[in-house]
């Protein structure tokens, strides 16, 4: 008897739960996205949070394009409302959104970040230029006998490339291909010391990026997963060893890590923010138009972010390492929270 | 004669080389089980060393003015006053004291100390009771992530000291005074997780893993118990049973990634569930431990000796009779200690859910099944990926609050074995 009454009631219950789940009404802001704005809006969001009565946004590190991806799956409460991205929404992506019915969407760029070439402090620093960074790491290279000819990568040790390097194997650890950080890091770096090389400079476009895009796979270049602190303590064990990762994790661990200059630059906040370091990108985020009034506090949100609070010069951000955009760009990111434009895809093209 | 003789002679001699032959492959053995006991020692002791230090939290006790006029609020129950007020000066002015040396110009070091969110818990304390403006109380704050992760790791290398010269100066005195203190870090377990290492916590994970369990327990128990009943006791021996029974095996090994390529193409694409939930999650999980739990069921059943079987038959009992009154209550025991193994094995599962959203950045405790929740092992790998360096100590501690979970679990499955299982 007790055991027939324990089975229905485990049945009951289970048949409850199951039931109860068709799509509903959520009160809780969905955020999905980047991995690089990820540290930056979980901060927000926090803050959001704690400093208002609606709930903690909730937030998911999906990858940009992964987050995009999301975004544009149609409109609803189980699809997300805001989506954060390390690089501009691209026109086939605003398509997709649109053929969706995802049609007002607003751009909010937050400020900036910039990639680094990083290594231990007891490690000679490296001072190179995007061209020589290609030669290092760009899976074919002009030959060092013929400019114009395109062979495999032939360099192993830094000073191969430049008598003026350190005598060490070339190792460098970076993110895997899905990371928006090696989209930018192939794109402003690789691609900005290769397009004006001799060989490549005649080249069409798609050409051009097949060649100065690919990075060696002989084991000069080391795919460490999206978990940047894996590299940071790799550096730190092997002095031999360089990683190339966003400017918040040099910042946060730059009494054991010092960074690369490149074409002369030093990776500074400044002068990422001043778009002076040549590997700097801009980060975004989107917010779905629809959903505002739908689910609680989507505007507020973005006044939260933007506020100067938050990207103020002295703002809770910026003690994060976000890189804060100046101050009348701030005061128009205000507006837009405020009237929430919709983005044109001929912004995008 | 003589050739028995000579074969005695070859056995005998052999013997020796028999002999080191056991003792070698006795030695190989206890190798064997040598390697695998240091990995584990060397595993435990890594977390317990990394992790030790997240129960403990740094806290500064001081005596705050809560002085109205410094803070532009003289009603403490007006929302609109409280919105605009300023919290943080009389926490400054009451730290300021407290280091004779610090003068104005030192504010914002000072305020340094403090953490982040030191003002809300004042806030808070005057939302609860508006009375306390105007008086002064001695307050618990927590203190800044810097200060804690100094306080606890001076000197270690692995940890880099964020404070300047001064600050640190000024935080030995207020140890030395007993201003700055440490204390068992009961903010560990009462909260959900932060982007500030010193407010992050594990409650909103145990209470999301909780409700993941629930579901998959509700779900998984009956339908695999059920299930592994009707394949043992009623259905016929065909090629059909066989195309099942050699299914379930085969899904018992497939890699957890691929039910959660499943629940997300089911459950939230197709029927519109919401994502980041315990209900999906729990299914999900209930896809996985179902083969697991049929074939410990069906594993219980058959070693019920046939003769309980018999005898009941015996006297008349129908199929069902014998079922529900005999086979099952005995084989109960060994199909709840697959139960358990099985759902240990989900508890400690991330794989699946990262693709249904539950690998997110969750602050407040779930309260209900439909609500966004996180689960254990996805704490321990975000906090893993967290720039901060106090993260890594808080991975640790969650490492061991996981374990000894599944060790409580395994100890259960293993009491109920002893305690319930009848020897036949």
């Amino acid at each position: 008897m007790k055991l027939k009454t324990a089975i229905a009631s485990v049945a009951v219950a289970g048949s409850i739960a199951a039931l109860s789940t068709p799509a509903m009404a959520r009160d809780t802001i969905s955020i999905v996205g980047s991995s690089t704005v990820y540290p930056f809006a979980t901060v927000v969001a926090e803050r959001f949070g704690s400093n208002t009565d609606f709930p903690t946004p909730k937030l998911e590190s999906t990858g940009s394009g992964g987050g995009l991806k999301l975004f544009c799956q149609g409109i609803g409460t189980q699809h997300p409302d805001i989506t954060n991205a390390s690089r501009r929404m691209k026109p086939s992506e605003f398509d997709l959104c649109q053929s969706n019915g995802v049609e007002d969407i607003t751009e909010f760029r937050i400020g900036s970040d910039g990639i680094v070439i990083a290594s231990s402090r007891d490690a000679d620093n490296l001072e190179l230029t995007l061209e020589q960074l290609f030669l290092a790491l760009g899976k074919e290279v002009p030959s060092p006998d013929d400019e114009s000819k395109l062979v495999p990568n032939p360099y192993e040790k830094w000073s191969d490339i430049d008598a003026s390097l350190p005598n060490v194997a070339i190792r460098v650890m970076g993110p895997p291909p899905t990371s928006g950080t090696r989209d930018s890091f192939n794109e402003l770096a690789l691609q900005g010391g290769c397009e004006d090389l001799p060989a490549v400079a005649d080249m069409d476009e798609d050409q051009m990026e097949s060649v100065c895009q690919s990075i060696r796979e002989d084991g000069a270049f080391i795919e460490a997963g999206e978990n940047d602190n894996l590299i940071v303590q790799k550096l730190i064990d092997d002095d031999s060893m360089y990683g190339v990762f966003g400017y918040s994790f040099l910042e946060e661990n730059s009494d054991r890590l010092q960074a690369a200059t490149l074409n002369g630059k030093v990776p500074t906040a400044e002068a990422i923010a001043a778009d002076d370091y040549p590997v700097a990108r801009s980060l975004f985020f989107y917010v779905k138009k629809a959903h505002v009034g739908v689910v609680p506090g989507i505007k507020e949100y973005a006044a939260e972010f933007t506020g100067v609070g938050a990207m103020g010069p002295n703002g809770y951000l910026k003690t994060v390492g976000l890189i804060v955009p100046p101050r009348d760009a701030l005061m128009d990111l205000q507006d837009k929270a405020e009237n929430l434009p919709n983005l044109s895809k001929d912004e995008l093209m | 004669m003589s050739d028995q003789s000579k074969q005695a002679e070859i056995v005998r001699q052999s013997l020796k080389r028999r002999y080191r032959k056991e003792r070698r492959f006795r030695a190989y053995g206890i190798i064997a089980i040598a390697i695998a006991l240091s990995a584990l020692v060397v595993l435990f002791a890594d977390i317990i060393g990394k992790g030790h230090s997240a129960f403990i939290k740094t806290t500064i006790t001081m005596d705050v003015d809560i002085d109205g006029e410094m803070m532009y609020l003289d009603d403490a129950s007006d929302e609109r006053q409280m919105k605009m007020a300023d919290f943080v000066e009389p926490l400054i002015q009451a730290l300021m004291r407290e280091i004779p040396g610090a003068g104005e110009s030192d504010r914002d070091a000072v305020r340094d100390l403090l953490n982040p969110y030191a003002s809300n818990q004042l806030r808070d304390a005057l939302k609860e009771y508006p009375d306390l403006l105007g008086t002064t109380q001695t307050m618990e704050l927590l203190s800044h992530t810097n200060v804690d992760v100094y306080v606890k790791h001076a000197g270690d290398d692995n940890y880099s000291i964020k404070l300047n010269q001064q600050q640190r100066e000024w935080v030995d005195q207020l140890v030395e005074k007993g201003v700055v203190d440490t204390s068992f870090n009961d903010v560990f377990f009462s909260r959900g997780d932060s982007r500030d290492p010193s407010r992050a916590g594990i409650l909103g994970a145990i209470v999301g893993s909780l409700l993941t369990m629930a579901v998959t327990l509700v779900l998984s128990f009956p339908i695999g118990v059920a299930a592994a009943i009707y394949l043992e006791e009623f259905a016929p021996q065909n090629k059909l049973t066989d195309f099942i029974e050699v299914n379930i095996n085969n899904l018992a090994a497939v890699p957890s990634i691929i039910f959660g390529l499943l629940g997300l193409a089911v459950f939230i694409n197709l029927f519109g569930m919401p994502r980041s939930v315990p209900v999906v999650g729990g299914l999900v999980l209930t896809l996985m431990t179902l083969p697991t739990i049929i074939i410990s069921s069906r594993a219980a059943i058959k070693s019920v000796p046939p003769s309980i079987r018999e005898a009941a038959e015996g006297i008349g009992a129908s199929k069902m009779q014998v079922v529900l009154h005999h086979v099952l209550p005995l084989a109960l025991p060994g199909m709840l200690t697959g139960s358990i193994i099985g759902m240990a094995q989900a508890l400690g599962e991330t794989a699946p859910l990262l693709l249904i959203g539950m690998v997110a950045f969750i602050v407040d405790v779930p309260g209900g099944f439909l609500d966004s929740a996180t689960v254990l092992p996805v704490q321990v790998f975000l906090w893993a990926g967290s720039p901060e360096l106090a993260f890594i100590e808080r991975a640790s501690a969650a490492i061991m609050v996981l374990l000894a979970f599944l060790i409580s679990m395994n100890a259960l499955a293993i009491w109920m074995r002893k305690r319930l299982e009848r020897r036949w």
